[in-house]
């Protein structure tokens, strides 16, 4: 038939019209620094309160992300969570005596754990490697606790100046 | 009767809770045209149908070349098929290609022949429909005659053995008719077919058959030769074949008694 | 009267599973067998064009308003809290992941669904149908089948343009007319939408509704009655029962690949 030429060709520029907005997609909306698995090792931390945070939250040390957390458990002994993360392969000069924080991105964001490199004193400290464990966490801050703790400390504090002004009335007096 | 080319022994047909065939029995005999005849609505089509493998009837058999169309598998039916030709009441062409490609699908579809070749095939059989200088043209413009011709001459692409006929005088004007009519009896002489016509256009039909059928109640009330119709006592058979208003078939559709209707 | 509705409802739950079943079968007989690649892909080009190309433009034009309403309702909103740099992630999450696909599925069954629904309605009205077994073709592989791939190529092509549009447009309404600011408007976005939990499960959506669509819109055109009301009942059929399967579809695939996490 003579009109499949005609037909062939719109049908292509429709293809070829699907194929663009694909990469469109994929490369001004979507993250393509998207992150490698698999040159990547894991460690494990263990925290008090792990807050809101969800696996796939990144690891960011300064700000910059370095890692991804794989895995969020119950520890079945202790009953307290451990955190797996994997960390890129690149950033492999972390000592071990780092400490972890939950900490929020923004106002009401999502979680995220923040790494503080430790002191690196070239004798007793080691690098991270594949399976080692950060002791020193902190855990999230839990918005009722800090509420708790405002509003309680508050009321000691006005309690404290009541007496106070009343034991310097009685003083005066 | 010397070599049927299809047999109809006992056909039951129910559709639902009707019964539309009971135990009927026919003939069509080889390189003559048989007519089927009845009032309209008691199910012609579905028996060009039932012979055409569409439909299963519920009881009987129906032969083709001597095998039984009902038993056969889908692979084996489809080889039957394509021995058959059919023309539908409206023709039935495919309206997204032009009468040349209607001619030619099944051709295209059933044959791995060179194009030119097929061009040939496919001007030959419009040329003796007298449809030549139409071949492009599509379907929608075709006037409801020309549309059966170019039907026809798709039929008879593949020259099968059988033409099954549903209903070809329908609605057309005496010179339509007169053209379809001459071209059944041509085709059938000229390319050795056996013709099934389904028609209640008894003049028409009657000029062309060689054997006629009439069909009513759900079985076979007559048959013979056109002669033999034209001559017999039946009251049913002279009430279809003279076209008379009341008879066997009745005029008024059962009702009350008339004068206790209008007046209560 | 308990009895009748019991009844009733009866019947139409069999009659429910029945035509299920004969939809099951059409499709079947439809993909199964050897593709003869040579004669059924300009079938497939034709069709493809049919419903691919010739519904570009209005699948273009909603995106590109949907986009855009979506980009100035989250602009309006989000201004109060100012967080209108999360104007993009706002825009291209709700497409990705919803409206792309549902809009688009939507937008198909009313037109290209209606249109296969009367086609083939019309074909087996004219006995067209018939006459494609008189003459020992198979109708489900010749005509039902090249629509049927057809449509599943075509859907998820339209709604990826949709969405592509869709947010081209939320970014002209955000950033070339309210001003939020490129950089972040771009770059939010990209931090909050994930290549293979976003996009990908809105194709993986997309294709799902697509097999609905076309399946719907080929069955009823194949069964219905062939005169001028039974088909134009069958398209009101399509185009009502395509819409309720997709948008009850979406709920089931939303819950199953985001409401988990």
């Amino acid at each position: 038939m003579r009109q499949t030429t005609k037909y062939e060709f719109w049908v292509g520029l429709f293809l070829l019209l699907g194929i663009a907005a694909l990469v469109f997609l994929g490369l001004k909306v979507a993250n393509v620094q998207g992150f490698n698995e698999a040159k990547s090792y894991h460690i494990s931390a263990t925290f008090d309160n792990i807050g809101g945070l969800k696996v796939r939250a990144p690891l960011k040390v300064g700000g910059v992300v370095i890692g991804r957390v794989t895995d969020i458990e119950l520890d079945p002994k202790t009953y307290l969570p451990v955190v797996k993360i994997a960390i890129n392969q690149a950033y492999h000069d972390i000592p071990d005596n780092s400490s972890l924080s939950i900490k929020t991105s923004g106002l009401l964001g999502e979680q995220y754990v923040a790494l503080s490199l430790g002191f690196d004193d070239g004798e007793t400290t080691e690098m991270l490697k594949d399976g080692s464990k950060i002791i020193d966490t902190k855990s999230a801050i839990v918005l009722e606790d800090l509420i708790g703790q405002f509003l309680y400390g508050d009321k000691n504090k006005s309690e404290h100046a009541d007496a106070g002004k009343e034991s310097a009335e009685a003083d005066s007096q | 009767m010397a070599n049927p080319l299809v047999e109809v022994k006992n056909l039951t047909f129910k559709r639902g809770e009707r019964t539309i065939y009971d135990k009927l029995n026919l003939r069509v005999e080889q390189g003559k045209i048989t007519a089927i005849m009845g009032p309209s609505g008691i199910g012609k089509t579905t028996l060009l149908k039932l012979i055409g493998g569409q439909l299963i009837p519920e009881q009987g058999e129906i032969l083709f070349d001597g095998q039984d169309i009902c038993k056969m598998s889908r692979a084996e039916l489809y080889r039957a098929r394509n021995r058959m030709g059919m023309l539908f009441q409206s023709g039935a062409l495919f309206t997204d290609m032009s009468t040349f490609d209607n001619v030619a699908f099944t051709i295209r579809e059933h044959t791995r022949l060179p194009e030119a070749l097929i061009r040939k095939i496919v001007l030959m059989k419009l040329e003796s429909v007298g449809l030549r200088g139409a071949a492009d043209l599509m379907p929608s413009e075709l006037s409801g005659g020309m549309a059966r011709r170019a039907a026809l001459a798709r039929t008879i692409a593949l020259d099968p053995d059988l033409i099954m006929y549903d209903e070809p005088f329908t609605g057309q004007d005496p010179i339509s008719m007169g053209v379809i009519i001459s071209l059944i009896k041509r085709l059938n002489e000229a390319l050795q077919l056996t013709s099934i016509v389904v028609s209640h256009d008894v003049q028409e039909v009657l000029s062309i058959a060689d054997y006629a059928y009439i069909i009513a109640d759900k079985r076979v009330i007559a048959e013979g030769s056109a002669q033999q119709l034209l001559a017999s006592r039946d009251p049913q058979v002279i009430q279809f074949i003279k076209g008379e208003a009341d008879g066997p078939v009745h005029f008024h559709y059962p009702a009350r008694d008339y004068v206790q209707e209008l007046f209560e | 009267m308990i009895v009748n509705m019991i009844s009733a409802f009866g019947r139409t739950a069999i009659t429910f599973c029945r035509s299920l079943g004969s939809a099951g079968f059409m499709l079947w007989g439809a993909l199964i067998g050897k593709p003869q690649i040579r004669k059924h892909f300009p079938l497939l080009i034709k069709q493809l064009h049919v419903l691919g190309v010739q519904s570009l433009l209005i699948i273009m034009l909603s995106g590109l308003f949907i986009g855009m309403v979506i980009g100035l309702q989250g602009y309006v909103v989000l201004v109060d809290f100012a967080a209108e740099t999360s104007l993009g992630q706002l825009v291209a999450l709700s497409l990705l992941r919803e409206l792309g696909p549902v809009v688009t599925a939507l937008l198909f069954a009313g037109r290209a669904g209606s249109a296969l629904t009367a086609e083939i309605g019309l074909m087996k009205a004219t006995e067209q149908l018939s006459s494609l077994e008189m003459m020992a073709v198979d109708p489900l592989r010749r005509v039902i089948s090249p629509r049927f791939w057809a449509g599943v190529i075509a859907m998820p092509i339209l709604a990826i343009i949709f969405t592509a549009v869709g947010i081209w447009g939320g970014s002209l309404v955000g950033v070339d007319w309210k001003g939020v600011d490129a950089g972040s408007f771009w770059s939010v976005m990209q931090n909050s939408v994930s290549w293979s939990y976003d996009i990908l499960n809105g194709f993986i959506k997309s294709l799902c509704f697509a097999v609905s669509v076309v399946w719907i819109a080929l069955f009823n055109g194949y069964h219905c009655i062939p005169t001028s009301e039974g088909i134009s009942k069958a398209t009101t059929k399509t185009v009502v029962n395509a819409s309720l399967v997709v948008l009850g579809l979406d709920f089931v695939l939303t819950a199953v690949m985001f409401g988990a996490g």
